[in-house]
């Protein structure tokens, strides 16, 4: 059963198209996430799912409802802003508690579900406290609570991490996995961070200048990436490009020779993930080392090569800034493009 | 150098607050001396200290004995009152629409209202008494609270509006998604937010009405009905300035706003320096 979907959205301000005809289907209980860069039209859609923006043009249809016309409050939707939004001037409980209090729910119940949601997120403690005397990760708890009291048919989220530090970022992660498994709702969650969209979600969709790039299990966008700009956007460091031209048996390119793969003819584009690269004595691909960042045993070396720069994995100590050294791709890791980028032509 | 700055500083300071302080020393030393007179010594203190100005100016009464001080306070402490009330509440509402909603003639309207401002308000007498002439509002306190709720309206729609900007939009639509219809989230979220605007802006508003004196003088005619300002003035006459009772009248009508003052100094540090800083 699909919980969210969206037929033909557009949306722009002014002169600027944000949103420009995206069509996205989310099923009950999934945890998708949306990625990509600033200003690619994500949150865009997140606001107009929860009926804080209206579209241009295009449907939005939760449980099987249109729900175009339809206010915030009539859509059943929860959501988790970037900067928390809690209300400064009441208690955490009853920041928990407003959305119940709105709905006029009996006391008994009000204080059950506050109840629940604090043990479940671990703020009994600081249930008479104000937003002010909390920390970062315990304003983010509260801005789920606040949601998860309501319990919402589907869980919106607005870069909620983005203003925590490192470490309790990755323990928010956790939470939030937790807390997907636990309710079993459906969660849309717009991140900027590929790291979160490859460890949180059960699908990821990307999206590039207002438009759906790619959408499915994250592990499928990271093997077989639709066209060059998921193949970059997903991995760190990001996938190489390089352009080449067929011949024969050959990809040739400046300053290197490939063996052809696949049945692509005339210019391509080539991408090689840096883990798939090592460092070597010998190889097909040769440069200057410009940076090295190492990360104890192994690291990555960044090379400026005739045909532009290449990120590759090093093992052991032996790289230097500086050096010229060769690269040599690992088996059949070669991702082939068309030599615009918009299509990809073979996956390894 | 420093001591010396520290010096000059604190010389500076002293010399303006005895600027300051030392007319409103020279009222106490008229409400309290005997005598109806200016005298012209500059010795802030009096020689000799009575009580009769006061009892005076709040024992006075007309010729049908009605108490004419009781009435005046009232009529006074009812129009101010009114007259915040009133203009706070268009104000605040058209403050958040300003603030909030986009709708044709937003930008032109605020501009109208800055305009307004531009005017003294002597030139709006005649118009404005004529108004009240065909509404029938002449010496009524009705009329003059409708006078004085929308003078001040476009300066407290400027503070107010200025204060919801900088109010972060996130937290209306948190409330939003949370169920509020927009009149709740203008209620339970924004205005105790802020708080301390509103604080101000009332306070501002009161005091305007409280201290107001040519549209009052105009637009009323029965003594009973005087505003305090107008009743203070009728103590400075043609032939004879009762400066005595003037000045006594002078403090007893400054009490209430100092009072006032005094109990939302907290908010108005807060309101003063609200918008600077966020948070």
């Amino acid at each position: 059963m699909s919980d969210v979907r969206l037929v033909g959205l557009k949306k722009r301000f002014g002169d600027n198209a944000i949103v420009k005809g995206v069509d996205l289907e989310v099923q009950a209980g999934e945890f998708l996430v949306m990625v990509g860069p600033s200003g690619c039209g994500k949150t865009t859609l997140l606001r107009i799912i929860a009926g804080l923006e209206t579209a241009d043009e295009g449907e939005v249809y939760l449980g099987g409802q249109r729900v175009n016309e339809l206010p915030p409050r009539e859509r059943d939707v929860g959501m988790v802003f970037q900067s928390y939004a809690l209300y400064p001037h009441m208690t955490v409980r009853e920041n928990l508690a407003f959305g119940l209090t709105l709905r006029k729910l009996p006391r008994a119940d009000i204080d059950a579900r506050v109840a629940e949601a604090a043990r479940m997120l671990e703020l009994d403690a600081l249930l008479d406290r104000k937003p002010k005397a909390l920390s970062g990760g315990q304003r983010q708890r509260v801005a789920m609570g606040r949601v998860i009291v309501r319990r919402p048919r589907l869980f919106l989220f607005d870069e909620p991490l983005s203003n925590l530090d490192t470490a309790l970022r990755v323990q928010m992660r956790g939470e939030l996995s937790r807390l997907h498994r636990q309710l079993g709702v459906t969660m849309l969650y717009v991140t900027h961070d590929q790291v979160e969209a490859m460890t949180l979600a059960t699908r990821v969709a990307v999206f590039n200048q207002g438009l759906l790039q790619q959408l499915g299990p994250p592990m499928e966008l990271y093997l077989r990436p639709t066209n060059t700009f998921v193949a970059q956007f997903l991995g760190s460091p990001s996938m190489n490009l390089l352009t080449a031209r067929r011949d024969g048996a050959h990809f040739r390119g400046a300053g290197f020779t490939l063996d052809a793969v696949g049945e692509a003819s005339g210019e391509v584009k080539l991408g090689l993930r840096p883990q798939d690269l090592r460092v070597a004595d010998e190889g097909p691909l040769r440069g200057e080392v410009l940076a090295v960042e190492r990360l104890g045993f192994d690291g990555y070396a960044f090379l400026q090569t005739a045909a532009g720069p290449l990120a590759a994995r090093f093992e052991g100590s032996s790289v230097e800034v500086g050096q010229t050294v060769a690269v040599r791709p690992l088996g059949d890791v070669l991702h082939v493009f068309s030599a615009d980028g918009a299509r990809a032509l073979r996956h390894p | 150098m420093t001591r010396l700055r520290l010096f000059a500083l604190n010389a500076l300071l002293t010399l303006l607050c005895v600027a300051t302080l030392y007319p409103v020393l020279w009222v106490v030393k008229l409400a309290l001396s005997p005598t109806q007179t200016l005298s012209l010594s500059a010795n802030p203190l009096p020689e000799a200290v009575t009580l009769d100005h006061f009892r005076a100016v709040l024992g006075s009464s007309d010729a049908q004995g009605r108490w004419l001080f009781g009435r005046q306070l009232l009529s006074s402490l009812v129009v101010s009152g009114a007259t915040t009330l009133v203009g706070m509440s268009l104000a605040v509402t058209a403050a958040y629409a300003l603030s909030r909603f986009r709708f044709p003639g937003k930008d032109s309207g605020l501009q109208l209202l800055l305009v307004t401002q531009m005017f003294p308000a002597t030139l709006m007498l005649v118009p404005l008494y004529s108004l009240l002439q065909t509404l029938g509002l002449l010496d009524s306190l009705g009329g003059l609270v409708l006078v004085y709720a929308t003078s001040s309206l476009p300066f407290c729609v400027w503070m107010l509006k200025g204060y919801f900007d900088t109010l972060p939009r996130e937290l209306e639509e948190a409330a939003l998604m949370d169920g509020a219809s927009r009149w709740q989230v203008f209620v339970k979220i924004v205005l105790p937010l802020a708080r301390p605007a509103l604080a101000v802006t009332a306070l501002f508003s009161f005091m305007q009405a409280w201290n107001e004196f040519i549209l009052a003088a105009t637009l009323l005619n029965d003594a009973a009905r005087f505003t305090l300002p107008v009743a203070l003035q009728r103590y400075v006459g043609e032939y004879k300035t009762e400066w005595g009772h003037f000045a006594a009248g002078a403090l007893l009508i400054s009490a209430p706003v100092m009072a006032l003052f005094f109990a939302l100094q907290r908010y108005l540090i807060g309101g003063l320096t609200a918008g600077a800083v966020k948070g």
